[in-house]
């Protein structure tokens, strides 16, 4: 009884195993034809984006990348003659942004990533592509904070370390009480709870978990313009050539309307106001 | 390569402290949870010994991480417990206290049982036959005996502590690896000097430790 049992669970493991290859395999011809056709002198793009971010970069649990970052991404990437299926996305998580793209892990750093001046001493940018600002996420039923300094006497909540956390500490409200957790979902728990008053990050992050299925109608955007965002698209420094080529994709996706595409596909059903798309000022 | 440090932005000193202030709070309270937990596992009922064997083999078990965190998006986010604490501050590093208490009391526990198995079987006899208690037995005979013999290891066990105390930061606790985290995300430029600091740091925490612990379990282990 007890062998033939094990015997079973042997057969389905086997059996699971061969599908999984047998999967493998044809996705990877697929993505090898696909390469052949489009020109074999160039194979695959390796492009950095946020993983967890709805609305910017979000890799589904079926595997698929959706969000403004991924779809500008895309975009730029096939200005740069890669069709869709010779991207590669790495995950690229704060910290090791500036690594990835040194070490040569990724080509391009397409992940909510603000353009600093320290940051430029490791990377060079192109862009920026968008606006965002610091702004604040609150229970769609709360009333009680319309500025920054209301926040003073509230439950704040945001992410280790991340600009937005040490904003509130050392400008905008040093008397919030601030709990920082490692990701913004952890934040939405304690704010469904009343347990934080508020979350804090950019406007677009927020616009983006406040429009996710499960989360609709819970929270609203306060609506501050707390600090300027501009996202740029990072890129191994002294590399001139890529940064035009980089920029003038950005300029042609505003002016085709893909631009403003990308922005009602992924920010729309939060009713947020997105700011005109800046111009493109890096490597000029 | 280091100015980064002398901005005044960093509390350096400070983030090691409330390191320093985990470490001891929890390792006061693991070590009287620890040999609660050992007495009963070594006690004569058996619903107590059930109960102290079922407790270490699941919460041993459990990724610190998933404990801490666990403890407080469950036990504070969720159900509004704050453990007497005001601000958030006050209330991650009470939830962190708690969490580290759980989890090696359950290591200590086991170093303990090591050392009362080091004391001999006629040690409790004799005591037992002179008319003393289980309590008594315990308080009295057998475990001044084994705390002897388990400094060491205990040790071990601190060390351990002081290190794992870096997982706090999960739960937004101010503690060393949090002001990591916020150095690495604003010195990009400086990744290998602050990773350098920090490693460091816990290296000057807890080599002492071990040399001191080392020194003070040569000289009480009883000589057998």
């Amino acid at each position: 009884m007890k062998l033939s049992k094990v015997g079973a669970a042997a057969a389905v493991a086997v059996a699971l195993a061969l599908t999984a290859t047998a999967c493998g395999g044809s996705s990877d011809k697929a993505a090898s034809d696909g390469g052949a056709s489009a020109g074999a002198k160039k194979d695959k793009i390796v492009i950095g984006i946020k993983f967890d971010q709805p609305g910017v970069g979000l890799k589904t649990p079926d595997g698929k990348f959706t969000g403004f970052d991924v779809d500008v991404a895309t975009y730029v990437a096939k200005e740069l003659g890669y069709t869709p299926d010779q991207i590669e996305f790495k995950q690229a998580v704060s910290a090791e942004r500036e690594n990835l793209i040194a070490n040569g892990d990724v080509k391009l750093v397409v992940a909510s990533y603000s353009i600093n001046d320290k940051r430029k001493e490791k990377v060079d940018f192109a862009g920026p592509y968008f606006l965002a600002h610091q702004d604040l996420l609150v229970r769609a039923n709360d009333t009680s904070i319309t500025k920054a300094e209301d926040l003073n006497k509230k439950k704040l909540c945001s992410v280790t370390g991340s600009t937005s956390a040490q904003n509130v500490k050392t400008k905008l409200a040093p008397e919030a009480d601030l709990q920082q957790y490692p990701g913004y979902s952890d934040c939405l728990t304690g704010l469904e709870n009343k347990a934080v008053d508020a979350l804090t990050t950019d406007n677009s992050i927020l616009a983006g978990y406040a429009s996710q299925d499960k989360n609709k109608g819970k929270f609203k955007l306060v609506g501050l313009s707390l600090s300027n965002e501009n996202y740029g698209i990072g890129l191994k420094k002294g590399d001139k050539d890529l940064q035009t080529k980089v920029n003038a994709a950005i300029k042609k996706m505003e002016a085709d309307g893909a631009w403003e595409e990308a922005i009602k596909k992924n920010f729309g059903p939060s009713g947020y106001k997105n700011e005109p798309a800046p111009a493109v000022t890096e490597g000029s | 390569m280091f100015d980064f440090l002398d901005s005044g932005q960093y509390d350096l000193l400070g983030a090691f402290w409330v390191t320093v202030q985990l470490t001891l709070y929890s390792a006061v309270g693991s070590l009287i949870w620890g040999t609660v937990l050992a007495g009963m596992r070594v006690s004569p009922v058996p619903l107590m010994r059930g109960f102290a064997a079922a407790y270490i083999n699941v919460v041993r078990n459990i990724p610190l991480t998933v404990l801490i965190i666990g403890c407080s998006l469950g036990l504070n986010q969720t159900l509004g417990i704050t453990l007497g604490g005001d601000t958030f501050k006050d209330i991650g590093f009470r939830l962190a206290v708690l969490g580290f208490t759980a989890y090696t009391g359950t290591f200590v526990c086991e170093a303990l049982r090591s050392g009362i198995n080091t004391v001999p079987v006629g040690q409790a006899e004799a005591s037992r036959a002179l008319g003393l208690s289980f309590v008594q037995t315990l308080t009295l005979i057998v475990l001044p005996q084994a705390f002897r013999a388990v400094v060491a290891p205990l040790a071990n066990v601190l060390i351990a502590l002081t290190k794992n105390t870096t997982v706090a930061a999960a739960i937004g606790v101010a503690e060393a690896s949090l002001l990591m985290k916020e150095m690495v995300e604003n010195e990009p430029q400086a990744l290998f000097a602050v990773f350098g600091i920090f490693a460091l740091g816990f290296v000057l925490l807890t080599l002492p430790t071990g040399l001191l612990l080392g020194w003070v379990a040569k000289r009480v282990a009883v000589k057998r």
